[in-house]
């Protein structure tokens, strides 16, 4: 039993525009101590994923079916005050942009040592030194005299540590980022991500970091999952997304990406844009945009399978990469040739690979 | 900045600022239309010289400046001098009339503000709902009706018809027996039903605005019950901006005190202060138009400092 499992998740948000379809059976596993990133345009369903599994989706937004488990129990069974009883407890969220999501009334040493009393209740001057510990795990120097700083008083990079402070100071299991670190500048960012990993090294918590960075994932996750339009589009351990990409759309993200010593003259981006929620296309929902698409795109959705059996997908196997791609069911007659190039620091060779799997060095 | 240093230099500027409204009052004042002499004396024919003999007695024969020197001097003191149509000290008559204005504007400015938070806050948390459109409806009628028109509708209505409440203030009473308080009721709630409208809207508002920022999801997110969340974190930062408007609202209530006193027969400042315009009574009117200004000078105080007290960002 995985720590997180999230099983055919469908949210959707009723506006006076009409149904938009935030999440479609929405399926993946987190393991105690994993690291799974979660990666897409705006608007692809991250957020909302994250939201659902706090248990903060909010009006006009609406959890229609599916599972959320957390340690074997359904989260969407739980009342209000279960669900309060494991938020910012056993499962925590860090916010993407710290400056607006600290209360700016309140100093930052009160909004840490709140949901410390409020969890732990260990009384008011435990919950105070706690909340100091917090901040001085996270890294803010002279945490004594941080603790009754207010928000303003801190630098950005400093607020999202303190953020930090604030999601580990239940020792929760899971923790969910949301793009933890877009809102900062690339120093403090590695600095925040290597903050990051040494806490869920020790802690061994599990984190599901939300990004649309693909170097962040790279760099940081054990796993991964491509969404698109509220789809898994391709699931997979890091490195065989990263390799042997199985989904056209996976391929387009990470082309779309400039690379010291590119010697691209535009960046190759993936053309038009993610489609209106409300009204998808029918079929594979990525058709419009891509370039292998046949006609039977347009008619049929395409199952998440795996990639090496064209077998349906089974989300409890991590080693697995699995994609949602008419290609791995044999029902294309082209086939995806794109090639994948691999750069070192020193020199780049091509490994080359088909969408069918075989390396083609 | 601390605090304290914050409200210790808010206080210095307020020195300024006092002696600049007693000089706008002042002059205010000497440019009311008519010669006081006349008011005087009642109008009677005079020779120049008697004329002349009552104008030193009053200091007005004096070059302008003196003459507010003088005023402000005596005023330092508590000395406004005497009235032209009592023969009283201004002093002592605005005394007794003082402490009726203050039970009936902290009345209605505790009306205002018990009911226009709760129902604010109620209004910004069910929004879209009935309790926002029957707030809103009320808050309309509250900002639409004049304050004397519905001080009468409330006499006739309370007064009149229901006679739970007196026509006429109690006499011989003391401030604060409760015959006073309660006939003290119909006007404060004349005065405030205004205020409390705009403040429950102000609220509802800048509620509904905090109700939707990150740090809200945030406290959420760390299991805070509901509760905690608007009562503690989404409350403060609401209360912000509401806090200057009411302090702006003391204002509104004194000068809604003058009509509705009128109309109540209120032995309040309003109505003095209405009486002796008429009758030229310039000392009393120079008391009073100061009086309200420091009020509401001090009013803008309490204001500052409460701002700088809920949002610290605001220490300059």
């Amino acid at each position: 039993m995985a720590m997180l499992e999230v099983e055919d998740l469908n949210v959707r948000f009723y506006t006076e525009d009409g149904v938009v379809k935030a999440t479609n059976d929405l399926s993946y596993r987190v393991e105690a101590g994993e690291r799974f990133g979660v990666v897409g345009e705006s608007g692809a369903g991250k957020s909302v994923t994250s939201l659902a599994v706090m248990g903060l989706v909010d009006d006009p937004g609406v959890i229609e079916s599916g599972e959320i488990r957390f340690k074997g129990e359904d989260l969407l069974e739980l009342d209000d005050e279960e669900m309060r009883r494991l938020r910012g407890n056993e499962i925590a969220m860090i916010f993407q942009d710290a400056e607006t999501a600290l209360n700016p009334a309140y100093t930052v040493g009160e909004q840490i040592s709140e949901a410390i009393r409020h969890h732990l209740a260990p009384g008011e001057a435990a919950a105070e030194e706690r909340s100091i510990e917090m901040l001085e795990s996270v890294g803010i120097p002279d945490p004594a005299t941080r603790y009754s700083n207010y928000p303003h008083e801190f630098s950005g990079g400093m607020q999202q540590r303190a953020v930090i402070a604030m999601a580990l100071s239940c020792d929760p299991d899971l923790i969910i980022a949301d793009e933890p670190t877009t809102a900062l500048d690339v120093t403090i960012e590695a600095q925040i991500l290597t903050l990051l990993e040494d806490i869920a090294e020790e802690f061994d918590t599990a984190i599901q970091l939300i990004t649309h960075d693909l170097g962040v994932v790279a760099e940081f996750c054990d796993r991964m999952m491509v969404m698109y339009a509220g789809h898994p589009v391709e699931m997979a351990p890091v490195e065989d997304v990263y390799y042997d990409p199985q989904h056209p759309y996976t391929v387009g993200l990470m082309s779309s990406i400039p690379r010291i010593g590119d010697d691209r003259d535009r960046l190759d981006t993936i053309p038009g844009r993610m489609p209106d929620l409300i009204e998808m296309p029918p079929g594979c929902n990525f058709h419009p945009r891509c370039p292998y698409a046949e006609e039977v795109c347009t008619r049929r959705e395409p199952p998440l399978v795996d990639t090496d059996t064209g077998e349906p997908a089974d989300v409890t196997d991590h080693d697995s990469q699995v994609a949602a791609c008419l290609a791995h069911t044999g029902e294309l007659t082209g086939r995806l040739d794109y090639e994948v190039t691999v750069r070192d620091d020193t020199h780049s060779r091509p490994v080359g690979s088909t969408g069918d799997g075989s390396p083609s060095e | 900045m601390s605090l304290r240093r914050y409200v210790l230099k808010r206080l210095l500027i307020t020195i300024p600022l006092l002696l600049g409204v007693t000089l706008a009052t002042f002059a205010m004042v000497h440019f009311i239309p008519g010669d006081p002499i006349d008011f005087i004396t009642l109008f009677t024919e005079l020779d120049p010289e008697t004329k002349q003999q009552i104008r030193a007695r009053y200091g007005l024969d004096d070059p302008i400046y003196v003459q507010y020197l003088d005023w402000l001097a005596n005023a330092a003191r508590g000395d406004f001098g005497t009235s032209i149509t009592t023969r009283q000290p201004v002093t002592q008559e605005i005394a007794e009339r003082l402490p009726f204005t203050l039970l009936m504007g902290s009345m209605a400015f505790v009306i205002a503000i018990v009911t226009a938070i709760p129902a604010g806050i109620a209004a910004a948390y069910h929004r879209n709902t009935k309790v926002d459109q029957v707030s809103r409806v009320a808050a309309l009628l509250g900002i639409a009706i004049p304050n004397f028109w519905l001080g009468l509708i409330l006499i006739l209505v309370f007064a009149s018809w229901l006679e739970v409440f007196p026509v006429l203030p109690p006499t011989g009473e003391g401030l604060l027996s409760s015959e006073m308080i309660v006939y003290t009721l119909l006007p404060a709630l004349a005065i405030g039903t205004g205020s409390t409208a705009l403040l429950m809207r102000l609220m509802r508002s800048s509620m509904v605005e905090e109700l939707d920022k990150d740090y809200v999801t945030m406290a959420r997110a760390k299991g805070l019950p509901e509760r905690t969340v608007v009562g503690k974190h989404v409350l403060r930062n609401s209360l912000i901006s509401v806090v200057t408007v009411a302090a702006i609202q003391v204002a509104f209530i004194i000068s809604g005190s003058v009509v509705v006193e009128i109309v109540f027969s209120y032995p309040g400042l309003g109505r003095l202060l209405v009486n002796r315009v008429r009758n030229h009574d310039f000392p009393v009117i120079q008391a009073l138009v100061l009086i309200i200004g420091v009020a509401v000078i001090f009013a803008n105080l309490l204001a500052d400092v409460l701002y700088a007290y809920l949002d610290p960002r605001i220490r300059y």
